[in-house]
């Protein structure tokens, strides 16, 4: 291979260029991680899923942002028009217990047991260890740093891709 | 995925069918593969694409015209797929995809698959492997496909030229008549859309439309002066003598969908009568061969080249002791020397 060389200017543009080619590839990668963020149940405060989706948007995943209100069926439905690898769920209501089950049945049901859910908002200490055992794979209050969220998420679909 | 996949999309698997959206997204191998055993499938339905800048209304409209095909009193209603675009981040290569937020009255319906797209860096409104999305739901048996795009304004023209019918969606206070006159978005419209027709100003919205439409469409009747005058030849007719019709709409409600979808049927039927259903389809088809042409050879291209080479040039353009059309010339002769 030549190697050329411009005085006092290849290693710049050779370091520009890797960094193009970085933003370039993230961009274009094919696998990109693709998240439904939706808040089940019937309060209204959507603050803490529109923060996460930023954060994973800033992240370079593709979020389906669905909004308010979402039963169950919505969820399980647009997880599967989307072919989503995770779903962020924002519950303050309490109706946790109830509604995740609902949606893991749905899930399986859908054959689509590979998604990944993490779950977000007012969540009692003591419930987060049985959410686990259902196969919920993250749990987080208020306050939990962005950047952990993204790990996690990171960590969980990567290995199955 | 293989022949057994190609079968039970055909015959209306739909998780299988949002796997190949995301392979054939993705570009895999696999995904594509699938994808030529479908194409022979593909060409029925009609591709309706929905435009207009940001906050104009499209995702509410795409969600009622979807609503009111279904709802249709036909016994048999027709399949809407609906491809909903939106921007991909140039600074992270993330994207929040919002559209479905003004879809919700469509779920629960089997008749309706909704998938939202990122863009990927690609201009123009449309991701790249959107016409190849739209292709998986024709040969699946969705018979209407709705295309919305991301909704950059003036210059997202590529939806005029993968869609059987455009849709153009304006509102009110978007702009005054230059903008109307402008070259661009509004040239592309088969149908104008005047959305949020409750909201005042609506009538200087819709008189700047109709002026815009007068200079490119010729009209019998014009207002001048303070009279009607009759004109006699004017400029002649664009294209096929389709004169895009201006329909007021309320997304919101519902008003003025059921309208506009009539005048979206009206349309289909005159491309079938002039013989333009299929010169779209020609066009449209070569724009793609044209398209994966100019990737699959630039890709090939660059393999060729010595390793540093491209780096090699863009350090002289940066540095200015050469042009970008004589590096072209460097990589055309050097790519030639190596073959």
């Amino acid at each position: 291979m030549t190697e050329f060389h411009i005085p006092g200017c290849a290693a710049e543009v050779r370091q520009y260029n890797a960094r193009v080619n970085d933003i370039l590839e993230e961009t274009m990668s094919e696998q990109k991680i693709r998240v439904l963020v939706a808040k089940p149940g019937l309060d209204g405060h959507d603050r803490g899923a529109k923060v996460v989706a930023r954060a994973l948007r800033d992240a370079g995943m593709e979020v389906i942002y669905t909004g308010l209100r979402q039963t169950p069926e919505m969820i399980a439905e647009a997880a599967l028009q989307e072919d989503v690898d995770v779903i962020g769920l924002s519950i303050l209501s309490g109706a946790h217990m109830a509604i995740i089950p609902r949606i893991l049945d749905l899930l399986k049901a859908n054959g689509q047991e590979r998604v990944n859910i993490f779950v977000g908002g007012i969540i009692p200490d003591e419930d987060a260890p049985r959410l686990k055992e259902m196969g919920v794979k993250g749990v987080y209050g208020p306050g939990a740093p962005t950047a952990i969220i993204v790990n996690e998420i990171r960590a969980a679909v990567k290995p199955a891709k | 995925m293989g022949k057994t996949h190609v079968d039970s999309i055909l015959s209306g698997n739909l998780p299988l069918m949002a796997r190949l959206l995301t392979q054939v997204e993705n570009g895999t191998a696999e995904g594509l593969a699938v994808l030529n055993e479908l194409f022979p499938y593909t060409g029925k339905a009609h591709l309706i694409g929905v435009t207009g800048a940001p906050g104009t209304g499209k995702s509410s409209l795409v969600n009622q015209i979807a609503l009111h095909y279904r709802k249709s009193t036909q016994p048999n209603p027709k399949r809407v797929a609906i491809i909903a675009v939106d921007p991909t981040s140039p600074f992270t290569g993330g994207a929040v995809l919002g559209d479905r937020v003004r879809m919700r009255d469509l779920s629960g319906d089997p008749g309706v698959f909704i998938r939202s797209m990122a863009s990927r860096g690609s201009l123009g409104g449309l991701a790249q492997t959107t016409a190849s999305m739209v292709q998986v739901f024709d040969a699946a048996g969705f018979e209407v496909i709705l295309v919305e795009t991301v909704g950059a304004g003036q210059t997202e023209v590529d939806i005029a030229r993968l869609a059987h019918t455009t849709l153009v969606v304006e509102s009110p206070g978007l702009g005054d008549e230059i903008q109307a006159i402008k070259a661009g978005i509004l040239e592309i419209a088969d149908i104008l859309v005047l959305n949020k027709a409750d909201m005042p100003g609506v009538d200087n919205t819709e008189r700047a439309l109709k002026g815009m439409l007068g200079l490119s469409h010729p009209v019998e009747k014009i207002f001048h002066h303070g009279e009607t005058m009759v004109t006699k030849g004017g400029i002649p007719a664009a294209s096929s003598g389709w004169v895009p019709p201006i329909l007021r709409t309320i997304a919101t409600d519902g008003t003025g969908v059921a309208e506009l979808v009539v005048a979206i049927e009206q349309h289909a039927q005159h491309l079938h009568q002039v013989d333009e259903w299929r010169s779209r389809e020609k066009v449209r088809l070569e724009v793609e061969l044209d398209a994966l042409l100019t990737e699959t050879l630039a890709a090939r291209f660059r393999q060729k080249l010595p390793e540093g080479f491209f780096d090699n040039l863009v350090g002289r353009l940066v540095k200015r002791t050469l042009s970008p059309r004589e590096a072209v010339k460097l990589l055309l002769d050097e790519s030639e020397n190596a073959m």
